[in-house]
């Protein structure tokens, strides 16, 4: 069976939608990044959707419930990349993606992601540096 | 009157499908070289429009065109079910109102993405919708 392959580094899960996903596909992923979030411990979950051409109601609520399911076991998320063209066609099609943490590219994700769980598990130096406590 | 270019006929009975419908929408869409967001938007419109037709009316078929109209050229789909079809259908196209399990936004919003949009549908007799998106 078809599966977007989770991949863990350090205390984050990272995901990358390289493909025109059908609806099972993107229920699959969010069953696995839940199970993964679990059984690894993942403090931050990132969604990298720049190659995703379409996000409409199915994957947005996907993204949505992805977001939801990490913050209730502990975990931030953040989705990262939307094409503009994405964006415009989704806030006409009425779906702001409320509670979804966003950000323009990987690394600005990525500091978000560590923002989000300082307090737990990182400590901001006074150059800019995160440093695991 | 629109002159028709081409046409492509899909069936819509699996998940699979929706994708598959997608794709065909896009490869319309960059025929005529609509602009990217455009694109987006009625490839976006369709897939919603192509699940409504496979949870909602059972599976169906769609059907797309490449038109002329004067000097311009846009990409018309439609979809046509035989399902329960709708009952009301202001309150189908409000949005955030659904019948099923999804968000509601679908049909409203699919709607707000298209230059042109046409439902034809009552309760026993199933559902067509038309959009079309010109450049």
């Amino acid at each position: 069976m078809d599966r977007i392959p989770i991949l863990t580094m350090g205390h984050f899960l990272l995901v990358t939608i390289q493909v025109d996903m059908h609806d099972q596909l993107a229920l699959t992923l969010q069953d696995d990044l839940t199970n993964k979030i679990t059984s690894t411990l993942a403090k931050g979950v990132l969604i990298d959707i720049s190659s995703l051409e379409i996000v409409d109601s199915f994957i947005g609520r996907m993204l949505g419930n992805i977001s939801s399911m990490a913050r209730v076991l502990g975990a931030g998320s953040v989705v990262v990349g939307m094409q503009p063209a994405v964006a415009i066609t989704l806030v006409e099609l009425g779906l702001s993606l409320t509670g979804v943490y966003t950000a323009l590219d990987v690394e600005k994700g990525m500091q978000l992601l560590r923002r989000q769980i300082d307090a737990d598990f990182y400590h901001l130096t006074t150059d800019g540096n995160f440093v695991e406590i | 009157m629109a002159t028709l270019l081409k046409s492509e006929k899909l069936e819509v009975s699996e998940e699979q499908h929706i994708v598959t419908v997608r794709q065909a929408v896009r490869r319309m869409s960059v025929e005529i070289k609509l602009s990217l967001v455009d694109q987006t938007k009625i490839i976006t419109a369709a897939s919603e429009l192509a699940r409504n037709l496979l949870i909602y009316g059972g599976g169906g078929e769609v059907v797309l065109e490449l038109l002329r109209e004067g000097v311009r050229q846009g990409v018309r789909v439609h979809f046509a079910d035989e399902g329960p079809g709708i009952e009301n259908i202001e309150l189908a196209l409000r949005d955030g109102y659904t019948s099923g399990g999804g968000m509601g936004l679908g049909l409203g919003g699919a709607k707000r993405l298209v230059n042109e949009f046409d439902l034809v549908s009552a309760p026993g007799k199933g559902t067509h919708i038309t959009i079309t998106r010109w450049k």
